[in-house]
């Protein structure tokens, strides 16, 4: 890449004043974001940032690559035509649960589906933080909210869940806190020849204060969570005692010996939708890490393949010839 | 087999100057094709044609029912006409069905061919006709002509080995080569046309092109007809090269062209829809001009993944029809405010909502000009037949990458799949209009406007210029602002750059007297209509005059002072006024006169004609 070992985390900043609120998780993320790009050598005119609306899409304007804030949960549509028009691009979506699992939904699982090689960072706070507190369709059911002030009672949707049901071929889990988790992250996502979806959990302080506290402060952390790390064993807690394997349909708590060695890259999306599913399971630990990593065609350079193959079998398109075709005929 | 005489040969020839044919039946009667065929076949002779096909949006309804009815209209000629003709001189009716729905359009006195095969009770039922026409005296002004086709078919195929229910399909064939006879056209068009088709189905094959020849044959065999008639090549038309076109295979061509000579990719994201899916499927064909195109999950993601690929520096291009436009406006919105170049191509159907999706309407333009959030304004091209479309849809390009704007580009059902000749232009005399890409820094702001009041555009991926944009308001660095005095300012130069889109248009035409009692203004595919009622008006001796707006929006400039020499000017639109509306709205001293048409049938040359006719009395 350009530029390598000659651009610093600064020069991923925008001259724009950050507007979040103090204390936003989405700032941890924006700068883990620009030591990752400064870091990897990261050619800034080679990069896109492209978003929707809601707190985290103001993302882009705080990066000083090129970036495009468009509409409600639509991004993954813009990406879509960037991508193809330009696969060259080094295209990062980054989208919150309001605006990529409810008004996008749509886009979301078919940006999965094609398999567009760029990177979708979802930050999920579990509310609406900018439209001012609000339930979200990740809010776990009875959230008590201004517009569920009884609790809520639709059921949420699992994020991961969902990326693994729309055939996503890269999924994972970080959280804002851990800067050097959220870089691992990063490093794999990048890497992935496709969409990778990376799911980060987001403190929104205003809304939502520290909803994730329970799993993962940083006392409990270790007890309540396991990182999902391709090739290595399943094994959590303190003292790294505990492990996980898989029985059938079920995956159960053993001792860290008796730990499976966890595969993303299996075929079948089964094994991380397990994984994926333990979310729900107080007797077991909120997964982070990868859930999910394997190969699958990108739709952006397949559909310039087949231009590529169109022209290597007819020849270039000649536009007298298109248009003086089919049967003529002529008048005196 | 016997001996045949030369078919025709001892009938008298009458030369016709006009000639109006309706093939209808059920709609998996295979009239769409009969009809195209008809048409191919006309256009090679020499004819000026126009065709109305109109069928139903169900795919098959229900056989033998009036829902089901599937209709091909053509007018072909030895004079230069504009119209697919008000009333039918021959209908080829291929059931009772096909033959209720569309008696009534019919001229006095006219021909009807009816396929007695398919009149019995059963039939006549699923018609919900109680008593049979063809013995009831409801075909007494007519001329009738019973062929039972269904048995002719099966007897001129009496040696395939294909299936009653195969051979009973190429019945279509079998009426076309009658009508063939009937006209003098030659078979081997359609005879070619069979062989590849069915170039992998030679059974198939062999079987349309033995019914197509046993049809021609037996107008002379059996005696059908006292006459044979010829409708001479015209002389008319322009010296050149033509073709058949229709208007959506023009105005994918026109993509194709004005990205080229914009000197940019094409990038189509687009969902289908009727009637607009033919240019999808069009320019996914076309592939080795670079074209990419883009199924996407809905209306909106199509847009969207467009201007995505204007983000990027490719000619970003959206095809849709009304539905699709109203999902579309959030998006419009954004590249409106974002400022990138975009081509619309709304295809137009009958609404509101799902409406007729088969039908022709005109009734998106207020969507068009106004339909969106906030001050928002787009330019707005019609076009006004397929052979206007390759034209209209270059111009549209131009706009939206001269100005970095999103362009509208109207059409509709009647234009989308009606076809007429086209004389082929001169394509290395189109003019270029190079897209000049920002790479210097220095200077370079987001926003700066040059004298058109159009931003630069830079492609990601050119070092030092990175920007970020969005549909925030901005400031001319293109940094968010919400300052007062700089969104009256930006929303001011986005008005004002659209208005200046005006500067580049030729002067505004008016045929006929510049001054008058009355001029008839239209716009999109009514021009061949008004075109005909002012020719025949103008005949009758009632001065009309006409003109045809390219330009919805913004308006010409000229405009105000050419009605300014009017007393009255009509407006034909088949919607309830809506251009009506915006020229009484920007140009009040005027005397505009609407006149409405939704049925989802193009205007009658008629009704414009008596309309003239009676405003002039007034």
């Amino acid at each position: 890449m350009a530029n390598q070992a000659t651009l610093t985390k600064k020069d991923f900043q925008s001259d724009q004043e950050v507007r979040w609120c103090p204390g936003c998780g989405d700032y941890v993320i924006l700068s883990a974001i620009q030591k990752y790009m400064a870091d990897v050598g990261a050619d800034p005119s080679q990069v896109v940032f492209v978003s929707g609306i809601g707190c985290s899409s103001r993302f882009p304007y705080y990066m000083n690559t090129y970036g495009f804030h468009t509409i409600h949960g639509r991004a993954p549509a813009f990406a879509t035509g960037i991508k193809a028009a330009n696969p060259e691009l080094d295209v990062w979506l980054v989208t919150g649960d309001g605006d990529a699992m409810s008004i996008g939904g749509n886009h979301f699982i078919h940006l999965l589906r094609r398999n567009i090689n760029m990177n979708l960072l979802m930050f999920n706070n579990q509310i609406y933080g900018l439209t001012k507190g609000q339930y979200s369709p990740t809010s776990p059911e009875g959230t008590r909210t201004k517009t569920s002030p009884m609790g809520t009672i639709d059921r949420p949707f699992n994020p991961i869940s969902l990326a693994l049901g729309a055939n996503g071929t890269f999924v994972a889990r970080t959280l804002d806190t851990d800067s050097k988790h959220m870089a691992w992250i990063f490093a794999a996502a990048h890497k992935h020849q496709g969409t990778a979806f990376v799911e980060i959990l987001q403190n929104c302080v205003i809304f939502n204060k520290d909803f994730y506290d329970d799993t993962v402060a940083k006392d409990v952390r270790a007890e309540k969570t396991i990182d999902l790390i391709p090739g290595e064993k399943m094994i959590y807690g303190a003292e790294s005692e505990k492990g996980l394997l898989v029985k059938g349909w079920d995956v159960q708590v053993c001792s860290a010996e008796d730990a499976d060695v966890w595969d993303a890259g299996t075929e079948s999306s089964a094994p991380a939708f397990l994984m994926s599913q333990m979310d729900d399971d107080p007797n077991l630990p909120m997964p982070l890490g990868i859930f999910r990593s394997v190969e699958a065609t990108c739709y952006d350079k397949a559909v310039n393949q087949q231009i590529e193959e169109a022209i290597a079998k007819e020849g270039p398109g000649d536009l007298k010839e298109l248009i003086w075709s089919g049967n003529c005929w002529e008048i005196d | 087999m016997t001996t045949l005489k030369k078919p025709g040969s001892e009938l008298p020839l009458e030369q016709l100057e006009n000639v109006v044919i309706r093939f209808a039946g059920d709609s998996g009667d295979g009239m769409q094709i009969t009809g195209n065929q008809f048409t191919l076949t006309s256009a090679l002779v020499g004819n000026d044609l126009a065709t109305l096909p109109d069928f139903p949006a169900e795919i098959r309804a229900p056989v033998g029912t009036r829902p089901g009815v599937s209709g091909f209209q053509l007018q072909f000629s030895s004079n230069d006409i504009h119209t697919p003709g008000d009333a039918p001189d021959v209908l080829v009716a291929m059931n009772p069905a096909a033959l209720a729905v569309n008696l009534s359009s019919l001229k006095a006195g006219g021909i009807v061919v009816v396929n007695t095969g398919s009149f019995k009770e059963t039939d006549l039922r699923k018609a919900k006709l109680d008593t049979n026409p063809l013995e009831d005296g409801s075909l007494d002004a007519f001329r009738v002509i019973p062929v039972d086709i269904n048995q002719r078919v099966l007897d001129a195929l009496s040696d395939s080995e294909l299936s009653k229910k195969d051979k009973t399909r190429c019945k279509n064939f079998y009426t076309l080569g009658l009508m063939y006879w009937v006209y003098s056209r030659p078979l081997e068009p359609t005879m070619e046309w069979l062989g590849e088709k069915f170039a992998k189905k030679p059974e198939l094959r062999d079987a349309n092109r033995k019914a197509l020849q046993s049809g021609y044959n037996a107008g002379d065999i059996h005696e059908l007809f006292q006459g044979r008639y010829e409708v001479p090549k015209t002389d008319e038309l322009p010296a050149g090269t033509y073709r058949n076109i229709n208007g959506n295979q023009a105005v994918a061509m026109g993509v194709v062209a004005g990205a080229q000579l914009a000197g940019l990719r094409p990038v189509l994201g687009s969902y289908p829809i009727t009637p607009a899916s033919t240019i999808l499927e069009e320019l996914a064909g076309l592939k080795r001009f670079g074209v990419i195109t883009m199924q996407l999950e809905d209306e909106i993601a199509a847009i969207c993944a467009a201007i995505g690929a204007s983000f990027t520096g490719s000619l970003g291009i959206t095809c849709t029809s009304g539905p699709g436009m109203a999902l579309k406006s959030e998006a419009m919105g954004l590249a409106v405010s974002a400022e990138l170049p975009l081509l619309i191509l709304d295809i137009q159907r009958a609404g509101p909502s799902t409406g007729m999706p088969t039908k022709v309407e005109q009734s998106d333009l207020l969507q068009a000009v106004f339909g969106r959030n906030g001050d928002t304004p787009m330019p707005v091209l019609a076009v006004s037949s397929p052979s206007d479309a390759l034209e209209v849809t270059i111009e549209a390009c131009r706009i939206a990458v001269e100005y970095m704007t999103p362009v509208i580009l109207l059409s509709d059902n009647f234009i989308a799949n009606g076809s007429e000749p086209w004389l082929l232009p001169d394509v290395a005399a189109l003019k270029e209009f190079p897209v000049q890409f920002a790479t210097d820094p220095e200077g370079h702001q987001t926003y700066k406007r040059d004298a058109k009041g159009s931003r630069p555009w830079v492609k990601p991926g050119t070092p030092k210029m990175a920007f970020r944009i969005g549909g925030l308001e901005k400031d001319t660095d293109g940094n968010i602002s919400y300052e007062p005095d700089n969104h009256q300012a930006m929303t001011n130069q986005r008005h004002q750059k659209v208005l200046n889109v005006a500067d580049t248009y030729p002067p505004t035409e008016v045929v006929g007297e510049a001054e008058g009692d009355l001029l008839v203004l239209g716009w999109g595919s009514s021009k061949g209509i008004i075109t005909q009622a002012s020719i025949d008006s103008c005949q009758a001796g009632r001065k009309v005059s006409r003109l045809h707006l390219r330009n919805i929006w913004p308006l010409p400039k000229d405009l105000d002072e050419i009605l300014t020499g009017f007393k009255a000017i009509l407006v034909p639109e088949m919607n309830m006024g809506q251009l009506t509306r915006v020229l009484r709205s920007e140009m009040p001293q005027h005397n505009f006169i609407s006149y409405s048409k939704v049925t989802g049938q193009p205007f009658l040359v008629s009704e414009i004609t008596d309309k003239i006719a009676r405003i002039l009395e007034d």
